[in-house]
């Protein structure tokens, strides 16, 4: 499915926090949101899932804008947020029959659908745990599996790494490289990590609520002269972190 | 969407709060002792100081526990929904609240099926409470327990509405200290809970026009008159106005970027 942001601003009051940005993410792929903290990049992500209300330029989802039509966009998309959002009192599996629930999932295919994206995470066994009885990596993959239980085509993930240690780190960003390969997802992924972004993903550099790059990781590069994605991001944003 | 997915979404909220609520039963149990101790203790204080003539719906003289065992069905409600409001905006829910917000289903839907969950919960509360209070003799009709179930939940839904406004738009009462000091106190002093209105008008005609305009008031008018049997239209018709009123502006005006729901500091 295909992604279009067209000429999004954002203010908080006086303060301009996203001025004129646009860009496309192509159906299947991974696309890396890079940007140091204080980019936008969490009220980008809030304007994607309607969290924030657009209040310039609109995103259309397969052609479906946002704006116009809330329901079918919604629907396509799935969200991890940088934050935790699972009930930590609750089962996984409670956890994500909820979230079924709220897709207009009956419970029995809620249960079907969260055991079949556990037994894909392997975290089938750890169904019937508390949450909060999971490390921080494993309740990531619940996110990530619970964010998938509604089959969406966009999944979005902000900042998912976020206090998880380095083998962790790792292991989470290529299984959601494997569900892109392997479902044809597209995802947006945003992190202040280079570490995580690859030469070959599609990165779209934001800085200071404007939209510095938009391509390959290695067209950038040797676009800036550079040679490493560290060096680019560096000069492009000044060495913000 | 499909009325059966609508459907679904509202059963799964519905049972989400009942799984929490089983999760944290030590705590709800805890909330129960706040308004047993004014039925117990405070009512049998003052008991000798406040004479309660006949008043309707009571047919004969009452104790003053049977008093104000409606007000303190009132003030279990209020808590609770003040206190979960809070926590939609500002803490505990804020992860099931952002789940709660990617659900395709129409914001104001979804925002009235959690209130009314976190409501019922409420009415579960207030029915333990019910029970507890047959102790100290307080014995409505059998049937007032059924009667007095609509009641229940408008006040929930009325307060809960109240509350989620309450916790969005006014930034200085982002703390419970602060909502029982300048919301809850206010409200269940300035209502019919401790004492009926007649002995307010005595005491002072402004006050007692106070306790008229507020809405707790008749939300305990409600429940009261419910609870043994009574029609009161007046009590119906403030609860279900400000009900109706209090949801659409807090649904409709439920702006997440207000709340903690996105980000503790979006930028």
């Amino acid at each position: 499915m295909t992604i279009e942001a067209r000429n999004i601003s954002f203010r908080y009051g006086n303060k301009p926090v996203l001025k004129e940005v646009g860009f496309t993410l192509t159906s299947g792929g991974f696309h890396a949101l890079l940007g140091p903290n204080g980019a936008g990049k969490s009220t980008l992500f809030g304007l994607l899932t309607r969290l924030l209300a657009l209040q310039q330029g609109d995103i259309l989802l397969a052609g479906q804008s946002l704006k116009k039509q809330p329901a079918d966009a919604m629907r396509q998309i799935g969200v991890v947020f940088q934050q935790n959002a699972l009930d930590l009192d609750l089962s996984v599996r409670q956890n994500l029959m909820y979230h079924g629930a709220l897709h207009g999932l009956s419970r029995k295919e809620a249960r079907i659908r969260g055991d079949q994206e556990l037994q894909r995470f392997g975290l089938l066994d750890r169904a019937g745990d508390a949450v909060r009885e999971l490390n921080g990596g494993h309740r990531r993959r619940v996110e990530i599996a619970r964010a998938l239980l509604h089959h969406p085509s966009l999944l979005l993930l902000d900042e998912p790494t976020a206090g998880l240690d380095v083998a962790s780190r790792r292991a989470l960003n290529d299984h959601v490289r494997t569900l892109c390969e392997e479902d044809g997802l597209t995802v947006l992924w945003a992190t202040h990590l280079i570490e995580e972004v690859r030469p070959q993903d599609r990165v779209l550099i934001l800085h200071q609520g404007q939209l510095l790059a938009d391509d390959k990781g290695l067209e950038i590069c040797s676009a800036d002269g550079t040679e490493s994605l560290a060096e680019t991001f560096e000069s492009l944003t000044g060495g913000a972190s | 969407m499909t009325p059966a997915q609508y459907w679904h979404c509202f059963v799964g909220i519905q049972f989400r709060e009942w799984l929490r609520f089983w999760q944290q039963r030590t705590r709800f149990a805890s909330a129960l002792v706040r308004p047993l101790l004014w039925l117990v203790v405070f009512a049998a204080g003052f008991r000798a100081v406040l004479g309660i003539s006949i008043i309707p719906p009571y047919q004969t003289y009452i104790t003053y526990e049977t008093y104000i065992a409606p007000g303190l069905c009132g003030m279990i409600i209020l808590f609770n929904s003040m206190q979960g409001a809070l926590s939609m905006v500002y803490d505990r829910e804020l992860g099931s609240m952002r789940v709660l917000l990617m659900s395709p289903l129409p914001r104001p839907f979804l925002l009235i099926s959690k209130l009314l969950a976190m409501g019922v919960v409420s009415v579960g509360q207030v029915y333990v409470f019910l029970l507890l209070a047959l102790l100290v003799d307080v014995e409505p009709p059998l049937w007032g327990y059924l009667a007095v179930l609509p009641a229940l939940i408008l006040t929930s839904l009325m307060l809960g509405a109240m509350g989620l406004l309450i916790a969005m738009w006014i930034k200085q009462l982002e703390n419970f200290a602060g909502v029982m000091n300048f919301v809850i106190f206010p409200m269940f002093f300035m209502s019919s809970a401790l004492y009926p209105l007649w002995k307010m008008n005595e005491a002072s005609p402004w006050l007692y026009w106070v306790c008229q305009f507020n809405p707790f008031t008749h939300a305990i008018e409600a429940i009261r008159f419910s609870l043994y049997l009574e029609w009161n239209p007046l009590a119906w018709g403030v609860i279900a106005g400000v009900t109706l009123v209090l949801v659409i502006l807090a649904t409709a005006g439920f702006r997440p970027q207000r709340t903690k729901i996105l980000s503790s500091k979006p930028a």
